[in-house]
């Protein structure tokens, strides 16, 4: 078989096995272990002699370490060494470099960027020296670019320009012209970078928090300047990641630096605060959008024009405009991405890089327009669903988004929504209804996994496939338990370590349905090994609870075909079907807030969200995620954002207490609708990544919501209550 | 962190005058340990010295200065007697900081300005004489009344805004004996001087919070928050109104995260009694307390919003 995968595999074999635990809400065999801590995380491997090492930031915005006074330091209790080494990073890996990232620590490039690791003997006398060490810098401030500059921007990537927007814009019955802005976000995953380093003559073993292994290994190998083969990172257990560990960073090439020169491990712990300031954010953006539709609401022209920013040099840009591209019609358009230089903190993946922030506003325009057409906002979308991609005749693969917009709209009870704003008004609260599609691009990406049918009959899976949280240690279990007949409980999964094959990581939403297809494949061959056991075809085979047979014939025990243990290893690389079909993820959410008239401040109500992602392949987990994306959606829409001083360009709010991600009191009772859907286009499995969809308009759904309760239409976000205040209306007012 | 000596208190007179920073819940002042904005070269651990019980005084009410958050907000006389002093605690904070945080403590809690945290900024009350970054900076969280050019910072807390409105009492023992201070004169103003949050002086200890005797009518604590939990307060109103025929007899209102402390106005309480409500006499009370308010840019809306709240708070204190 191939490895890449170029014809839609239209048997839905996992349809038609028989131990029926594909699908099913099953718990994550990693999460008794983790709520009793019993997963080691990064930093809490027990490695003897292993020494501490703290990283310290720049005082400047731009410029150059002339000196550090290791003197002074060195002489206080505990301190072994300080290191300002060349390999160390001043910058983290953007996500599958594969490389080592901008190296030299001693060039600053933003403000409290990582400059030397002090290491001691405990984490407290590092912490302590850290903050004593003084550092003489060419201090270049004056020359930083300390705030984004749109009028300097070039273009990221080429503009998608077909017909003529302008023309069609001036002919439109109605135009939506509107600028809306997003902040910077940070990922804020639970556990923070964190690396032991440890080297046994020239090999270097890393205990990391990262994403995606196979990549990680060829940076840190890089970085360090040793054969990748000479390098082994386990990353087993991950408490978050959200993009932000993607690729190597800091604390890891700082550890195994050190852990070079002084011949014990070294551990490094970046601070919250660190991590925060340091590793990725997401730029910020700026959105001009131009909406031209006729009297029946169809759209003929779309503009979309964002603006984000990086540091110079750094290949990644926001890919704010990549839904836009394909989800609705509009013949004329320009869609341009451009990007200034700013020293900043790397601009990088957080969740659902692009769809993230671009859906929002797109989703936003779209209401406005919905409003101007005295149309309602679910039909609008409806009515502009594209046959083919604009502007590229590229069909579509399997599509739910008007299947999500019909079942969520029924189960939200989108018919009580009041069609004009103030009309809602309960006690000190407007009430309103807003609504936002979902879509995000699907990526199918090279993977392996070795899956091993024991002799005993129970079953082994082994990749270096991550799970941040996400569900990959219950759904490759399932894949292989069902594909081979055998109780989930007689199945093992080892992630997460460089020895095992590579999956594909933990990224672009691709982990389950790419390192799943190749935990598929693997069993596809085991399959045809049993099979030629029975001498028949592998489709043919029913296996169930470790009983094996054919069609009208006696089961019996799948070890008797067995002499010993059959291992395979399977292969999947995205093919020609990337290129021919456009695959995504498709979904709507619906929204009720309340508007506190007096004070501005916003509570989401309710919230429901259907999305339509291929097979779903654990519906516990799906759901999870599902339910995540839209709480990242709902902290994007009313408090996320972070804060930078423009005078020196420090990040002001770097940590949980300032930067306000949603706690429990702000989520409400949410309802998840997953759409029954298979795409063969997507991979074998019918699969497509569910792990980002969830965010991808979210936060557009409560700003139409707002508006819907109160009249005021914000377009910067996030919507607090002190740019709600100036437009909101007299509160002793009742419902107009 | 700074290496620091630790030493544990067996009694109120082994921490009255002790040359140590004294620690009790610890919930603010390890933080800040952890950060080396504070850097004490002696802790002493006052956990174990009593003063955790809640006592009928008269007509009033005794909470010990080791009282803990949690314990103070679920008090049965508390929640009988001082209902407003219960919603501000349980506005504040998370449950588990709740748990460990205690009343004195609470009330020594230092600023949340992010110049003041960030140990590297110019902040007057960090480092007197080196500026105020805050200034033409990041100030959305800051004061809009009694700044300084000094200081723009805010008390963050919610407790005391509430034992402010319910002029409670604050208990202290110093080296050359006791004193009992309004807590509405606890906490200072930055003037030239932020260094110092409070009047408290070195040696001496809070040992108790007094309640004077509950007043009638509605007990009210609003806190207006960029998210419902877990956030410290825009503006936040407590208010102690009593009606009687329709006519404001008595008003005992205080503010936070508008001022360097909680911030009462008796002028405005004045100009509510003997009023009846209407929106026209809520605007002349905000008219009143705002008057010398200053926005420093991020902070602006402190202003409007500050007067809608109270309006918010007032209206539904005087509902029918």
């Amino acid at each position: 078989m191939k490895d890449s995968y170029d014809n839609p595999d239209e048997r839905n074999l996992l349809d038609h096995t028989r131990q029926g635990v594909i699908g099913q809400p099953l718990d994550r065999p990693d999460g008794p272990l983790k709520v009793s801590g019993q997963a080691p995380y990064a930093a809490e491997y027990d490695r003897p002699d292993c020494a501490e090492g703290v990283l310290v930031g720049a005082t400047i915005s731009k410029g150059r370490v002339r000196a550090i006074n290791r003197d002074a330091v060195l002489g206080m209790p505990g301190v072994l060494a300080v290191f300002s080494a060349p390999e160390m990073l001043r910058r983290a890996a953007q996500g599958g470099a594969g490389e080592a990232p901008m190296q030299d620590v001693r060039q600053v490039e933003f403000p409290l960027q990582p400059v030397a690791l002090v290491v001691a003997e405990t984490f407290e006398q590092a912490t302590h020296a850290a903050k004593a060490l003084k550092i003489d810098y060419d201090d270049q401030t004056g020359k930083a670019v300390l705030m984004p500059s749109p009028d300097k921007a070039e273009p990221a990537k080429d503009p998608v320009e077909s017909g003529d927007l302008d023309a069609a814009l001036k002919d439109a019955a109605h135009v939506v012209d509107v600028t809306y802005t997003t902040p910077g976000h940070a990922s804020a995953a639970m556990e923070p970078h964190a690396a032991i380093a440890e080297w046994d003559g020239d090999r270097l073993t890393l205990h990391g928090s990262l994403q995606m292994v196979k990549y990680n290994v060829k940076e840190l190998a890089d970085s360090v300047d040793i054969p990748p083969e000479n390098v082994r990172i386990v990353s087993a257990y991950v408490g978050g990641g959200f993009g932000s560990k993607l690729g190597i960073s800091h604390e890891a090439v700082a550890a195994a630096v050190a852990s070079r020169q002084l011949g014990r491990p070294v551990r490094v712990v970046m601070t919250r605060q660190q991590v925060f300031q340091a590793v990725m954010r997401r730029s910020e953006t700026v959105q001009h959008i131009r909406l031209g539709a006729d009297a029946d609401g169809r759209l003929s022209a779309l503009g979309h024009e964002a603006f984000v920013s990086n540091l110079p040099e750094e290949s990644f840009s926001e890919p704010v405009l990549q839904a836009t591209e394909f989800l609705y019609g509009g013949e004329n358009r320009r869609l341009a991405l451009n990007i200034s230089r700013i020293n900043r903190l790397t601009a990088g993946s957080v969740r659902a890089p692009g769809e993230a922030v671009g859906m929002p506003a797109l989703e936003a325009a779209m209401d406005e327009l919905a409003v101007a057409l005295h149309l309602d906002p679910v039909e609008l979308r409806k009515r502009n669903v594209p046959d083919e991609v604009p502007g590229q005749g590229k069909p579509y693969s399997s599509r739910k988004l008007v299947e999500a917009l019909d079942a969520g709209a029924r189960a939200f009870g989108w018919d009580r929504r009041m069609p004009l704003p103030c009309q809602r008004r309960e006690g000190e609260w407007w009430i309103g209804m807003g609504m936002a599609s979902a879509a995000r691009v699907n990526i199918l990406a090279k993977a392996e996994a070795r899956v091993t049918l024991r002799a005993d009959g129970t079953v082994l899976v082994e990749t270096d496939q991550t799970d941040i949280g996400t569900g990959s240690y219950a759904i490759l279990g399932q894949i292989a338990a069902e594909m081979l007949g055998q109780p989930i409980d007689r199945t093992t999964v080892h992630l997460g370590d460089s020895l095992f094959p590579q999956g594909a990581g933990s990224g672009g939403s691709w982990a389950a349905s790419s390192t799943g297809s190749a935990v598929f494949r693997a069993c596809e061959e085991i399959r045809a090994e049993l099979a030629r056991g029975l001498n028949c075809a592998p489709d043919d085979l029913q296996l169930r609870d470790g009983m094996v047979w054919v069609e009208g014939g006696e089961p019996r025990p799948v070890t008797d075909l067995m002499d010993g243990d059959i291992a395979r290893v399977g292969r999947i690389e995205p093919g020609e079907l990337m290129e021919k079909v456009k695959q995504a993820t498709y979904g709507a959410f619906f929204c009720e807030v309340a508007v506190n008239a007096f004070t501005g401040e916003t509570r989401v109500r309710r919230m429901t969200g259907a999305f339509g992602f291929g097979r779903v392949l654990n519906a516990k987990t799906a759901r999870s995620q599902c339910l995540g994306g839209m709480v990242w959606g709902i902290g994007m829409a009313l408090t996320e954002e972070l804060q930078f001083d423009d005078r020196d360009g420090h990040l002001t709010n770097h940590d949980l207490a300032e930067y306000h991600v949603p706690v429990h009191r702000d989520i409400p009772e949410m309802e998840v609708l997953l759409i029954e859907e298979r795409d063969a286009a997507a991979s074998p499995l019918q699969a497509k990544g569910v792990g980002e969809l969830g965010i991808c308009g979210a936060a557009g759904a409560v700003a139409n919501a707002i508006y819907n309760a109160c009249g005021v239409r914000l377009r910067d976000f996030p919507m607090t209550p002190d740019k709600l205040l100036a437009e909101l209306p007299d509160p002793f007012a009742g419902p107009t | 962190m700074k290496a620091f000596d630790y030493a544990r208190a067996a009694s109120l007179s082994d921490a009255v005058g002790a040359p140590a920073c004294l620690i009790a819940g610890g919930t603010n002042l390890l933080d800040l340990m952890k950060l080396e904005v504070e850097t004490p070269s002696a802790l002493m651990d006052i956990t174990r010295i009593g003063l955790n019980e809640i006592t009928a005084e008269g007509d009033g009410l005794r909470i010990g200065a080791l009282v803990t958050n949690a314990a103070c907000a679920a008090d049965p006389q508390v929640r009988q007697g001082w209902p407003l002093l219960s919603r501000a605690i349980l506005a504040g904070a998370s449950p588990q900081l709740r748990n460990k945080a205690t009343t004195a403590g609470n009330l020594c809690q230092r600023t949340r300005c992010s110049y003041f945290m960030d140990n590297r900024s110019a902040c007057n009350k960090r480092r007197p004489g080196s500026g105020c970054a805050a200034l033409g900076g990041i100030n959305r969280n800051h004061a809009i009344l009694g700044t300084s050019d000094a200081c723009i910072a805010t008390y963050p807390g919610d407790m005391a805004v509430a034992l402010a409105a319910l002029d409670a009492q604050v208990k202290i023992e110093g080296p050359g004996g006791s004193r009992r201070i309004p807590l509405r004169e606890f906490h200072r103003l930055p003037g030239d001087d932020p260094s110092r949050d409070n009047v408290l002086q070195p040696g001496e200890v809070i040992t108790s919070v007094l309640l004077p005797a509950p007043v009638e009518g509605r007990q009210i604590y609003r806190k207006v928050r960029d998210r419902a939990s877990y956030a410290f307060a825009l503006v936040s109103v407590a208010a102690v109104l009593r009606i009687e025929d329709g006519t404001i007899v008595q008003a005992q209102l205080a503010f936070g995260s508008i001022a360097h402390k909680p911030w009462t106005d008796p002028r405005v309480d004045t100009l509510l009694v003997g009023e009846r409500p209407s929106k026209a006499l809520f605007d002349k009370a905000a008219d009143l307390l705002l008057e010398g308010a200053q926005g420093q840019g991020g902070n602006d809306f402190k202003i409007p919003l500050a007067r809608r709240t109270l309006a918010a708070v007032l209206a539904e204190a005087t509902a029918e």
